[in-house]
């Protein structure tokens, strides 16, 4: 994908709020050779304080809520939720169990919804490409207003 | 007399893929201690899978998605036992030819995540580049890469038909070859021994204390592996190695992928014909206790059923379980840099930990 040059590069924050691990290994299958999603400018770095674009995948449980959040408040503006997988954008299947509080946008508010179960690579692939774009205009509209 | 630091690694860390918290006690470089905190990812499957005992399945698969075909062999095993039906020859072996499969995506991505853990990008990518081939093979066979979903009570519900098998038969032969190459390198390489011979050894004495099952076991020495029953007409022999250590731990998974692509070889060539699944009818009622050998050790299925939709009580208990709480009995004179090769090593699966 050829990326204008005011693009930068964002960076890849992971956090697992209760999954089931199939979306997790579907991140990490795009992180290497086959997919690689290091030529969109993406890599993956575990600190929230260097992180532009989270990925979420699960329901959040009762217990994660709380470090979810506190996650999404260490990370710098301009930042962007990215929820891969089912359960991650609704809750499903686990909803109504009673450890579980729902989708991701009910703790923080959810830019791109990613669906599957697990969620392909592929679609995964579109998804954070559709994050890029977005973090890129919210990053315009903030030197805009600057 | 230096003062006892305490640590939190966790639940966001970047060598982990799943929420676990490790408190680590340090005097200064070395750890003295650790305690680990359960509890970021349970949802209360337990609960919500005795709602509907045809649900389960669905249900069963989402407890881990690394051993999801593993959670509804057992699952549906023990509903088979409940409703007293044999399930047909062609899907035992269709089962086991699937379990084997997942068994290795399972040891590379366990073996890519170690060489993570260290450092050692490479490898990692290699793994996992050859990962990918297997992936599109049990995707090609169900049509699902993580979630095989082909399990249903009283059999399987998709075949693998006659070219299927060939092909899964020749990307089998690429794959040993060049999983050879990459075994040599974690046999041979300098890097990888230096970071794990003689680190977080679990011997013998406390694998049996700790009731550590899986390769974890097999790495310290007990020979404990329910695919000797299950594999009974397979001819297989466990793996089993003395040391305890994490190159053991990793070595016996190296072992094991080799096994594995031995053992669908062999089922392939065994598949016999016949009928895909047995129908089953009404509600269950009684009690059933299932075990079976999923990439990490023992997982169990106790059902208690009462004759209606839903059931009385399901309890599973995960290998992943037992096998991180041994952890706290392997990093006690580590230094801080090992901590995360060593809690690779054993494996860690939160998901189905605390499901
Ligand atoms: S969407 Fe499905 S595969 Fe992904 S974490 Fe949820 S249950 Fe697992």
């Amino acid at each position: 994908m050829a990326t204008r040059n005011d693009e930068l590069s964002p960076w890849i924050l992971h956090f697992d709020t209760g999954s089931c691990n199939g979306c997790d290994i579907e991140i990490w299958s795009l992180l290497t050779p086959r997919y690689d999603i290091e030529r969109f400018g993406m890599i993956n770095k575990g600190n929230p304080k260097h992180a532009d674009i989270l990925l979420v995948t699960g329901p959040v449980t009762k217990k994660c809520a709380t470090r979810l959040k506190t996650l999404y408040d260490m990370m710098p503006d301009p930042k962007l939720v990215v929820a891969c997988g089912d359960c991650a954008s609704t809750g499903a299947p686990f909803v109504g169990c009673y450890n579980v509080c729902g989708g991701v946008d009910s703790v923080i508010p959810v830019d791109v919804y990613v669906p599957g179960c697990a969620c392909r690579p592929e679609v995964l692939i579109d998804g954070v490409v559709m994050a890029l774009q977005k973090w890129n205009e919210k990053r315009t509209m903030e030197e805009v207003k600057a | 007399m230096t003062k006892t630091t305490l640590i939190p690694v966790g639940p966001q860390h970047p060598v982990f893929l799943e929420p676990l918290n490790i408190s680590l006690k340090l005097k200064e470089e070395t750890v003295v201690g650790a305690e680990i905190n359960y509890g970021f990812n349970h949802r209360g499957l337990e609960k919500a899978m005795a709602a509907d005992f045809r649900r389960t399945i669905y249900m069963c698969e989402r407890i881990c998605g690394i051993c999801s075909f593993y959670h509804s062999t057992a699952y549906c095993q023990s509903m088979e036992s409940l409703f007293k039906v044999e399930v047909p020859e062609r899907a035992r072996f269709i089962r086991l030819v699937m379990m084997e499969c997942q068994r290795l995506t399972s040891h590379t991505l366990a073996l890519g995540h170690t060489a993570e853990a260290m450092g050692y990008e490479s490898l990692f990518m290699q793994l996992f580049r050859e990962r990918e081939a297997l992936m599109r093979l049990v995707n090609d066979i169900s049509g699902n890469r993580v979630h095989y979903s082909i399990n249903t009570i009283g059999g399987v519900r998709r075949d693998i038909p006659m070219e299927k098998q060939k092909e899964m038969l020749s990307v089998l032969d690429g794959l040993e070859t060049r999983f050879a190459k990459l075994a040599k390198v974690f046999k041979d390489d300098r890097t990888i021994k230096e970071r794990t011979i003689g680190k977080g050894v679990l011997t013998k004495e406390m694998a049996k204390k700790y009731c550590v099952v899986g390769p974890v076991a097999r790495a310290s020495g007990i020979p404990e592996d329910i695919r000797t029953s299950y594999c009974r007409d397979l001819d297989f022999q466990p793996i089993v190695r003395d040391e305890g250590d994490s190159y053991a731990r990793s070595m016996v998974r190296v072992d094991e992928t080799f096994q594995s692509i031995q053992l669908i070889r062999k089922a392939l060539t065994m598949l016999p014909e016949g009928p895909l699944e047995v129908p089953v009818k009404g509600n269950p009622s009684g009690e059933a206790f299932i075990r079976l050998e999923a990439p990490r050790g023992e997982v169990i299925y106790y059902v208690k059923a009462k004759g209606t939709v839903d059931l009385e009580r399901i309890k599973v208990k995960t290998p992943a379980f037992v096998n991180v709480a041994a952890l706290s009995a392997m990093v006690p004179g580590c230094e801080m840099p090992d901590i995360p090769v060593i809690t690779v090593s054993v494996d860690p699966c939160i998901c189905c930990t605390e499901r």
